[in-house]
């Protein structure tokens, strides 16, 4: 099964729960941060010997020799990636969606493919649990093509969990739109559910079931269960605020370290979501 | 030389627009023969990104001297730049006065875009 755990917004507690739901599946275990522009579920384990691969994409090269600037690779780009001056063809990197389309349709000849390196994937084995860490490089505007590198991955045979990106656009859609099932963290307070309905849109859009995880649950109001019963949107669990929780942050100790207690909790989540994939296949 | 000034009008008496790259058209005014020519930027409105590449890629192509515009991001920036294009960040007043004052020397040339790029990257 394919889980991802999403949320609208960053500081809901994602990946805390995330790393924690890997840790109390007592299963093989993939877990793949797919969070490229800021990872931070490898903090939560302590480093081991890591493997390191770099990630590139194609994108044109144009030789200046042999472009006669006729236009037609500029007019083509549906990225507006190429400008097509009367003296020169300019690239622009960020933009360039590596569709390659460009390269095939020079009549000239005049482009060629080179690799453009975009960031590096890291893999750390601790115990049951894989994790591959995906690291989009400063300055790089373009995730998508790191975090499908990363989810090349995936095993079908294992347990797989997403830490998705923030957000509702393309990085995330990229992340989650195979997945089995969508868990969304929210918490309760006019924000969290602002930015959750918005998040289950863009789940439901995909066709991909989707359930809710609320966070800090005891210091809202009943906005998120009126909006989920409404939906028809199960809440797998509710973690209450705890000093304990926030102590253990702040050392950069998991939840499951905070309390050890949630362990059944977080094998029921799950099981759950297992039944929520299995309806959704029949 | 021929400037270009960004709006959504037509002609002289239209105000110049704070867009750029998303400006409906470019009125064109040859200061050599007082001539005016209007292209069209609709096509660009509608791409996702990199919009004010394709008008800088226009206007260079036209031929251009100068642009008159409200903001300019670093991308269109540079290739007008690299072209030897002047471009001149203008309050939203009427072409012909924006042309005036391009002629009188009253509006200065920037050395660098004017706004951001979309995403924070230059
Ligand atoms: S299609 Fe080829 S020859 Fe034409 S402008 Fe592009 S690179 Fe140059
Ligand atoms: S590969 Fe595709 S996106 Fe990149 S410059 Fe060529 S046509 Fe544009």
């Amino acid at each position: 099964m394919k889980l991802a755990i999403a949320s609208g917004k960053g500081g809901t507690g994602k990946t805390t729960l995330t790393v924690a739901l890997a840790q109390a599946a007592q299963a093989p275990v993939q877990l793949l941060d797919c969070d490229v522009e800021e990872p931070n579920s490898h903090l939560f384990f302590t480093k081991g010997d890591s493997k390191r691969d770099v990630v590139t994409v194609a994108v044109p090269h144009i030789d200046p020799q042999r472009c006669t600037h006729c236009g037609l690779c500029g007019d083509f780009c549906a990225y507006n990636a190429l400008a097509c001056l009367p003296t020169e063809t300019i690239l622009f990197e960020g933009l360039c969606h590596s569709c390659g389309g460009c390269m095939r349709l020079c009549p000239h000849q005049a482009i060629s493919e080179r690799q453009q390196r975009i960031g590096y994937i890291d893999q750390w084995r601790h115990g049951q649990i894989d994790l591959f860490s995906g690291v989009l490089d400063v300055g790089q505007a373009m995730s998508p093509p790191l975090i499908r590198a990363v989810k090349r991955h995936q095993q079908a045979d294992k347990l797989i969990l997403l830490d998705c990106p923030p957000g509702t656009s393309c990085p995330l859609t990229t992340t989650i739109h195979d997945a089995d099932v969508v868990i969304l963290v929210t918490e309760p307070t006019p924000f969290g559910l602002h930015d959750l309905q918005i998040a289950v849109e863009t789940v439901r859009q995909l066709n991909r079931p989707v359930a809710v995880i609320i966070n800090r649950s005891d210091l809202g109001d009943q906005s998120i269960h009126d909006y989920c019963r409404s939906k028809k949107i199960p809440i797998l669990l509710q973690i209450p605020f705890e000093k304990r929780i926030a102590v253990a942050y702040s050392r950069g100790d998991g939840l499951l370290d905070a309390l050890p207690g949630l362990q059944p909790q977080l094998a029921l989540v799950l099981n759950q979501a297992r039944k929520l994939y299995r309806e959704n296949l029949t | 030389m021929k400037i270009a000034f960004s709006t959504n009008g037509t002609n002289r008496e239209d105000l110049v627009d704070s867009r750029f790259g998303r400006a409906e058209r470019f009125v064109i005014i040859d200061s050599i023969s007082d001539e005016l020519q209007v292209v069209d930027n609709i096509q660009n409105r509608q791409s996702s990104q990199g919009a004010g590449i394709q008008s800088a890629t226009t206007l260079i192509n036209q031929g251009v001297g100068a642009v008159v515009t409200g903001q300019c991001g670093p991308k269109a920036f540079t290739l007008l730049e690299r072209s030897g294009i002047r471009v001149y960040p203008c309050p939203a007043i009427t072409i012909a006065e924006a042309f005036r004052q391009v002629q009188q020397n009253k509006l200065s040339a920037t050395t660098s875009a004017t706004v951001e790029g979309h995403w924070g990257e230059v």
